[in-house]
């Protein structure tokens, strides 16, 4: 796939002129995608797709076309020189972009994964095994996934992964399940034995009778899991450089009130760790790491090209949302195996769900307990909660409130597709924290 | 290229019990201007494939953007493959699911065609109503929308089905953004909530060229607002707001397919079980809501769904009685349950599953000023901002961009950030007044997000204002 989008890439460079440019991203996948329900199959399918992205530059001029590619060469030549001609007959009559930016210094290079990845016939048989008298739901998704960046001035990068994402739940009745993930490259039938026989015995935690809470201020534990989401939320406006500028920014009272959150709180854009491209939709290459705040400190933006010409800064190659996509928040002195004894009375957060901002400015995210979160008593699981919402600050949860971080961290792969899969990571702790307000 | 790519299939259709081939071929223009400046004007044209088979109780699907004869007919093969596969394992005994063979063909109404108005006019027209939004030295950010969708569908079935869809789909966009200090607040108008059927016409259906001036005054009277006071008051919800309240807490919950437990691992189960079918009282009287695929400017009308079911109209809750659920042939037949056409997948890559499409909430008899007039305490709320709501879809916290408090059946002064929260299982049986004609307005999202693999559909919720009594309301803090 990567000589044929170089091939792509050299042909529509030989059909410019004057002081044209382009830039071609690519993104592609050949997935496997099977759905399960009670254990059986519900879905099983398989998706090839092809993207090329074209952005035709005249000076300051520019305009962008996305298409999708057959992988047959004539085809695909003929339908991008057809994309090309379109554009150069736009270009001239649109006003110039005062904000363009794109990568001149050629920066090539490439990443690329070895298939080691099963039959994904083979993986449903196992998986359809694991989930043998339970009532297993979820989704296998398995295959190749491409990304890759050109230009006319003779940069190419290219991505390759080959990976699977089992994301999955058991579940007991009506809303009461065990969440779980496999992920990886290589499938390992001993640990996806652990991941079920563990699932498996937190099901039976989930057979006492459930406990229903008032509203009100409670300690909590959050799982890696459910800080991943809470944490990841805030890079949803949170880090950019233009929402800052803007205004917008959901850290805006750390902008202008002087607002900090807890010293235990580091959190990075950690690209080198992560398994995403290295390189974005302009050709530039992201640092190894970019840091967002340190010890509870705002520090740096993630700078999209776009932003970084508007507002006269350099770009640290941040993708076009400005969003980051390998998370890493350091880990605190918490060890694992004393949270629920540090946790002592309150309530065990495995997951978290359908998180938003109920006012931007002050941080503060709703959102529902799911999965197998617990009411504790005494430092032991006491039964297992029914949903509850909470609704509660960024500043307080992870400022003030904060107790401690685990000493462990989980490293989680995003399980999402929309549009293609995913691939955005976290390396997560887990977090204890005091006064945490449930609120329906 | 329909017609061609449609005998390239034939030529290479798998050998099994019942095949299906769904062609997309869509193209997408999107014009933006922030802060005056034009963003970079972006087309799309996205083209491929997906089949189907059923075979031997079993289903399999694969899609493809290599549409030649050799790539169609490996897809073939490879669905083939999965439903052979899969066959003993299949949670829906496929031979039980009688797959419509359809033959027809529909075309989404236009007046004014988007092509018909040049490029560089519809950038003007974009850049004329952003220069109307900074009016103030407090805004701090500005854009404008134009986002044009059109599309071909060609479904081919074994057994001699066959139709031709066509649509064209305007989605318009204003936003206003004003700060003081650490407080921030925006206005928009349209954007993720009105997107609409056909052409150029749609910007003067929704009053285009209106919004900017009241926008730019509401959110600096939002900057200069107190907070929305907490306490338990009647809520006037304008139709912006009622769209997203009537889709996640109705629209989700009824989904067949949630019922049956296949998104529990994502998108959540549903509070409603399937004996509820008929007898549950789901709101009060004045609830009426309706599976509307008839109305020509709503973002999700079609005459078939992705499974080749006509669509037809169909009373979901009638006078507050749950009448049927959400829920296309597969999962009518897996449950004997009648359903609606609204199996639906957002592009060729994914396979169709049930969504909700339009679903509507049937106009009532009272006038606006009727509605306000009845209110001895409570709070006006416009235009969703933040949405939130359990995996059971019951526990809800919706937000809004701005408010009004109505005092003695008078509508006072603007509050801002206020949002409310209920259940939903009670929540509509508190609905108290249902607007008239005059008070509806026809929204539709092109983000709902739902699926495994993840698919973000495009869905139209038509909505009057409604009253409902003694609501949690709270604000900003």
């Amino acid at each position: 796939m990567q000589s044929y989008f170089n091939q792509i890439a050299d042909f529509l460079t030989s059909q410019l002129s004057g002081e044209e440019v382009l830039t071609m991203g690519f993104s592609g996948e050949d997935s496997d995608f099977v759905r399960f329900n009670q254990s059986k199959v519900r879905q099983a399918g398989y998706v090839q797709q092809r993207y090329l992205e074209l952005d035709l530059i005249s000076g300051s001029r520019h305009a962008a076309s996305v298409l999708t590619l057959s992988g047959v060469e004539e085809e695909d030549r003929s339908r991008a020189t057809e994309t090309v001609e379109s554009l150069r007959k736009l270009v001239p009559d649109l006003p110039e972009d005062p904000h363009l930016l794109y990568a001149t210094q050629v920066c090539s290079g490439e990443q690329t994964g070895d298939n080691t990845l099963p039959d994904s016939g083979d993986a449903v048989e196992r998986i359809l095994a694991g989930g043998a008298g339970r009532d297993l739901v979820g989704i296998y998704s398995a295959g190749a996934v491409y990304s890759g960046f050109a230009n006319s001035l003779g940069q190419r990068n290219w991505f390759s992964a080959y990976s699977f994402n089992f994301d999955w739940s058991l579940y007991l009745r009506a809303d009461k399940a065990v969440k779980s993930s496999y992920a990886g490259f290589e499938w390992d039938a001993d640990v996806f034995a652990g991941k079920i026989d563990r699932a498996g015995e937190q099901l039976t935690a989930l057979e006492r009778d459930p406990r229903s809470i008032e509203p009100g201020r409670y300690r909590v534990y959050m799982t890696p899991v459910a800080v991943n989401d809470f944490i990841g939320l805030v890079g949803w406006g949170g880090y950019g450089l233009k929402a800052h500028r803007t205004k917008q920014t959901v850290l805006i009272r750390m902008m202008e009130e002087g607002a900090s959150l807890s010293p235990k709180v580091t959190i990075v854009e950690n690209t080198k760790e992560g398994v995403a491209p290295n390189f974005q939709g302009q050709g530039f290459l992201k640092p190894d790491q970019v840091a967002l705040i340190s010890a509870g400190a705002l520090q740096d933006c993630l700078v999209s090209p776009r932003s970084a010409r508007e507002y006269g800064v350099p770009t640290n190659g941040a993708n076009d949302m400005e969003a980051p996509e390998s998370l890493d928040m350091a880990v605190g002195d918490l060890p694992q195996e004393e949270v629920l004894a540090r946790l002592d009375t309150g309530v065990y957060i495995s997951n978290v769900w359908y998180l938003n901002f109920s006012d931007r400015p002050a941080c503060r995210i709703t959102g529902m307990t799911r999965f197998a979160s617990f009411w504790v008593e005494g430092g032991r699981i006491a039964a297992p909660l029914d949903v509850m919402r909470f609704d509660e600050t960024l500043y307080r949860a992870f400022g003030e409130n904060l107790v401690g971080l685990t000493r462990e961290r989980e490293v989680i792969l995003e399980a999402g597709t929309y549009g293609s899969r995913d691939t955005g990571s976290g390396r997560i702790p887990g977090a204890l924290i005091e006064d945490f307000n449930f609120n329906l | 290229m329909m017609e061609q790519m449609k005998q390239r299939f034939l030529a290479a259709a798998p050998a099994a019990d019942f095949w299906s081939f769904r062609l997309v071929d869509e193209t997408m223009e999107i014009i933006q201007v922030r802060q005056d400046v034009l963003q970079p004007v972006t087309s799309v044209r996205d083209v491929g494939a997906m089949v189907t088979v059923h075979h031997r109780g079993g289903m399999g699907y694969a899609a493809t953007s290599d549409l030649s004869v050799a790539g169609l007919r490996a897809a073939g093969e490879r669905a083939l493959s999965w439903a052979e596969r899969t066959r003993a394992s299949s949670v829906v005994d496929f031979t039980k699911v009688v797959a419509p063979t359809p033959r027809g063909s529909y075309t989404s109404r236009v007046e004014r065609p988007w092509s018909s108005v040049p490029l560089a006019d519809k950038i003007d027209l974009a850049k004329t109503e952003c220069a109307r939004l900074k009016t103030d030295r407090r805004i701090v950010d500005w854009d404008v929308l134009l986002w044009h969708t059109a599309g071909d569908q060609l479904y081919v079935t074994s057994g001699d089905g066959e139709v031709h869809q066509h649509y064209e789909l305007l989605t318009p966009g204003l936003g206003v953004t004003a700060n003081e200090g650490s407080e921030t607040v925006t206005r928009r108008f349209g954007g993720f909530d009105l997107g609409r059927q056909g052409g150029l016409e749609v910007l003067d259906q929704v009053g285009f060229g209106e919004h900017a001036p009241t926008l730019a005054r509401e959110v600096i009277e939002l900057l200069e607002a107190p907070n929305c006071p907490t306490g338990t008051m009647d809520l006037l919800l304008e139709p912006d707001q009622m769209y997203l309240q009537i889709h996640e807490s109705i629209g989700h919950p009824l989904e067949l397919d949630r019922i049956l437990g296949d998104e529990r691992n994502y998108a959540g189960t549903s509070f409603v079980t399937l004996d509820m079918v008929g007898n549950y009282r789901y709101g009060s009287d004045l609830l009426n809501i309706t599976f509307d695929p008839t109305i020509a400017e709503e973002f999700a009308t079609y005459a078939w769904d992705d499974d080749g079911m006509k669509a037809e109209k169909e009373f979901i809750i009638r006078d507050g009685i749950l009448k049927r659920t959400l829920g296309g042939a597969t999962s009518q037949a897996r449950t004997g349950l009648q359903g609606v056409a609204n199996s639906r997948a957002c592009s060729w890559n994914r396979a169709p599953i049930d969504r909700m499409a339009n679903l509507n909430l049937e106009t009532g008899e009272s006038t606006f000023e009727e509605m306000v007039a009845s209110i001895e305490r409570g709070v006006l709320m416009r235009r969703n901002n933040s949405w939130s709501i359990d995996d059971s879809r019951n526990k809800f916290q919706f937000g809004c961009e701005y408010g009004r408090i109505i005092e003695d059946g008078e509508l006072k002064q603007v509050v801002k950030k206020p949002g409310y929260n209920g259940i939903s299982a009670t929540f509509w049986r508190s609905l108290k007044m249902v607007g008239d004609s005059d008070t509806r307005q026809v929204l539709g999202t092109p983000y709902c997000g739902k699926g495994e693999p993840n698919q973000a559909v495009r869905v139209g919720h038509a909505s009057p204002a409604c009253v409902f009594a003694d609501v949690d309301v709270f604000g900003g803090e």
